[in-house]
């Protein structure tokens, strides 16, 4: 049931059986006949295949559901412009139950079963902790949408990278200023308690001392948490400023229960909108935010000054101004975080077509062609924004929003630059051999 | 904050969680009491009543109230229809057997999730509360929500205790808890008497899960907790014990407030389960248990 490719999305008990039995034929069909010549033809016209891991289950469920709208919809994109080198895409999805232990189990399984030549697209950080290092034993790029700082901190390995999203440490740095010049120096830090939640707590904690302030309290809630007003009491009274991310299916009981903790007194809020993706604004329990401050990586309500390339990218998903489904307005997207699909997937194109990638043989030469991207420009490939992509260190940097919740929707209010996110490099894996 | 509404914070916490814990476990509770039954899909039945609730909220509309009162009915009545016919066409089937019965509800519990997730999907979906009203102490604000279904589940307790020791079908439960063979001498139909327990022991976890949706949400992994904590109550109390399912429930869910607002909720866990093991070993038939029949 996990386990089902795009083209043939129902694998059913007979289909499955016809296609054994049409395998079979095909090969009895071919070992009969001289093979001399016809492999190389039938191989350059076999599909490029991408091997997706898709949170479709578990605490994850919301992301994948997007991230897997975002990706049939790239991938369509692609094949219409004629495919990568000429072959077209084929994804091929698992469900990893945002577990790391199936995670590290299903790249093996694009390696080895579906001989996938690339798998992509996982989210959530500790998965792509525990998946990474078997994508580097089994020497399969693992292209990963994940936002977690493991990548550039030289944790993982060679044939892991992140070119569509931005890493937490990058993001943090970028708000702070921010934060302490405008909403106040006394920081209390709400986070999930797992390897992207103490991203957040340690990069920003540094980040804000930097800028003079100070982090008054860290409070760690598990993700799979379902009540939260026994946290609040720990924030204490004089905080100027709470910063707020959260994850998980409870994300809206959270911010609910915020509310209802401080009602009109709160101080000042400032959340990442990881709070509330795929949760629709205009929710009941939700009018406190009016005029607080949240993090987007790009911004789910459409802008005035939208670009093309926003109107282009939203439309082939089929989601409309307010970052909700076209055919369902209560079905919100994961908009700050499923660009990085879509972006993630063209950097595949691109590192592909520049090594002139046949097989899973040039999978290195394919990682050397992506590692040597620097600039990615706005386009229709990148909706996002402009992008500088640091190959030693495998993560791309970009441009970072911050929205102010104005009448029920977010209104950009702030975009740093790249270089706001920088940070000295902490590892260089174009050393490491692969 | 200072101690005295931080405690007063902590004890209202605690009084929900004991309030919905309360209704849960008296539903496992009264299953094996009656039925010596050990309904690992308990929890199942507690997540398809919220599930359920946000069925049908989502499909009668109008005021958030009325939707919220239609399920409030609707999905115990539901849950409880569906538990009967499950204990009808598997439970029956095993004539009750005590290990056969734990790997059936194991079964069970995965083919209710797995359909949950099937149909309704991996998303967690808020239902809304009848009434959006809040009261400002100076140290925080609280749901008046929230103390609403403490006191709907005191008086569902009351109720089911009143159906118990008051009514002629309390006292067929109570004697076919006392000793099914008897009772069925006696020409109680002891098959049916285990389809309606059955029935009702989901339907009390549905209603204490269509309480407490407004609050958390509908999530097709949610039974997962209340199970688990269930069964620590009831071990607790005494298997098969109203009163003491009661009594450890309040015990459980305000410990866990308060132990929560004050320390952690990972500490709040461990000493619950610790307590469990005190009791095994101290109490094996728990606090208010009569040895088993």
């Amino acid at each position: 049931m996990t386990d089902n490719k795009q083209k043939t999305n129902l694998t059913t008990r007979r289909g499955a059986l016809k296609k054994i039995a049409a395998g079979t034929g095909a090969i009895i069909g071919a070992t009969s006949m001289p093979l001399l010549g016809r492999y190389s033809q039938a191989h350059s016209s076999e599909p490029i295949r991408i091997g997706f891991q898709v949170h479709r289950t578990g605490i994850g469920a919301a992301y994948g559901r997007w991230y897997d709208r975002t990706t049939m919809a790239v991938a369509k994109v692609i094949n219409d412009a004629g495919g990568i080198n000429g072959r077209p895409v084929e994804i091929i999805t698992e469900d990893d139950g945002t577990d790391p232990k199936r995670g590290a189990e299903i790249v093996e399984k694009f390696a080895t079963k579906h001989k996938c030549d690339v798998a992509y697209g996982t989210l959530f950080s500790h998965v792509v902790i525990g998946s990474a290092p078997r994508a580097g034993e089994l020497k399969i790029p693992y292209f990963v949408v994940s936002e977690g700082h493991h990548v550039a901190s030289g944790m993982l390995n060679r044939y892991t990278l992140q070119p569509g999203i931005t890493d937490v440490k990058s993001q943090v740095q970028a708000m702070a200023p921010f934060v302490s010049a405008n909403l106040g120096k006394k920081v209390a830090m709400i986070f999930p308690d797992f390897a992207f939640g103490h991203n957040h707590r340690d990069y920003f904690s540094e980040a804000i001392e930097k800028q003079g302030g100070k982090v008054v309290a860290k409070i760690a809630i598990p993700p799979t948490e379902t009540s939260f007003t026994k946290y609040f009491p720990k924030i204490p009274r004089d905080t100027d400023v709470i910063y707020h991310v959260m994850v998980g299916p409870a994300v809206l009981t959270f911010v609910k229960e915020m509310g209802e903790f401080y009602g009109p007194n709160a101080p000042q809020i400032f959340g990442f909108i990881d709070s509330l993706e795929a949760v629709d604004l205009a929710s009941p329990g939700l009018e406190f935010l009016e005029g607080t401050y949240f993090w987007e990586g790009n911004p789910r309500y459409a802008q005035k000054d939208q670009s093309e390339y926003d109107k282009f990218y939203r439309k082939a998903i089929g989601i409309d101004a307010n970052g909700a489904s076209i055919s369902d307005s209560k079905d919100v997207s994961t908009y700050a975080h499923m660009f990085g699909c879509w972006e993630t997937m063209f950097t595949i194109k691109d590192a592909m077509e520049a090594s002139g990638y046949q097989s899973p043989k040039d999978r290195a030469k394919m990682i050397e062609a992506a590692e040597a991207i620097t600039t990615m420009a706005a386009s229709n490939e990148h909706p996002q924004g402009d992008k500088l992509f640091n190959g030693k260190t495998h993560q791309v940097f970009g441009k970072q929003y911050i929205s102010k919740v104005n009448g029920q929707k977010l209104e950009v209010v702030h975009t740093t630059s790249i270089e706001d996110g920088f940070y000295p490099d902490e590892t260089d894996y174009t050393k490491k051999p692969f | 904050m200072d101690l005295g509404p931080y405690l007063l914070l902590a004890s209202m916490e605690g009084a929900v969680q004991a309030a919905v814990l309360a209704l849960t476990a008296v539903g496992l509770s009264l299953v094996f009491g009656v039925m010596r039954v050990v309904n690992v899909a308990h929890g199942e039945f507690f997540m398809l009543g919220a599930v359920l609730a946000w069925w049908i909220a989502h499909m009668v509309g109008g005021h958030p109230s009325i939707g919220f009162m239609v399920a409030l009915i609707i999905a115990p009545v539901l849950t409880g229809l569906v538990a009967s016919v499950i204990d009808l066409t598997i439970l029956k089937r095993l004539n009750y057997d005590p290990e056969s019965t734990i790997v059936a509800t194991i079964g069970i519990l995965y083919i209710l999730q797995q359909l949950v997730l099937m149909t309704y999907g991996a998303d967690a979906r808020p239902v809304e509360a009848p009434f959006n009203l809040r009261f400002y102490t100076p140290w925080f604000g609280y749901s008046y929500y929230k103390l609403a279904v403490i006191a709907a589940a005191i008086a569902v307790l009351l109720g089911v205790w009143l159906v118990m020791s008051k009514t002629r079908i309390g006292l067929i439960l109570r004697a076919t808890q006392l000793d099914s063979e008897i009772a069925q001498a006696f020409g109680i139909a002891v098959n049916k008497v285990y389809a309606i327990v059955f029935g009702a022991g989901a339907a009390l976890a549905a209603l204490a899960a269509v309480l407490i949706v407004p609050i958390q949400q509908a999530h097709y992994l949610m039974g997962a907790d209340p199970l688990l904590l269930s069964f620590i109550v009831v071990i607790i109390g005494g298997l098969g014990s109203l009163r003491g399912t009661v009594v450890a429930a309040v015990l459980i869910g305000m410990s866990d407030g308060i132990i929560s607002v004050f320390f952690t909720p990972t500490l709040a866990k461990i000493l619950a389960t610790l307590l469990v093991a005190l009791v095994l070993v101290f109490r094996p038939n728990g606090l208010f248990g009569a040895r088993a029949a």
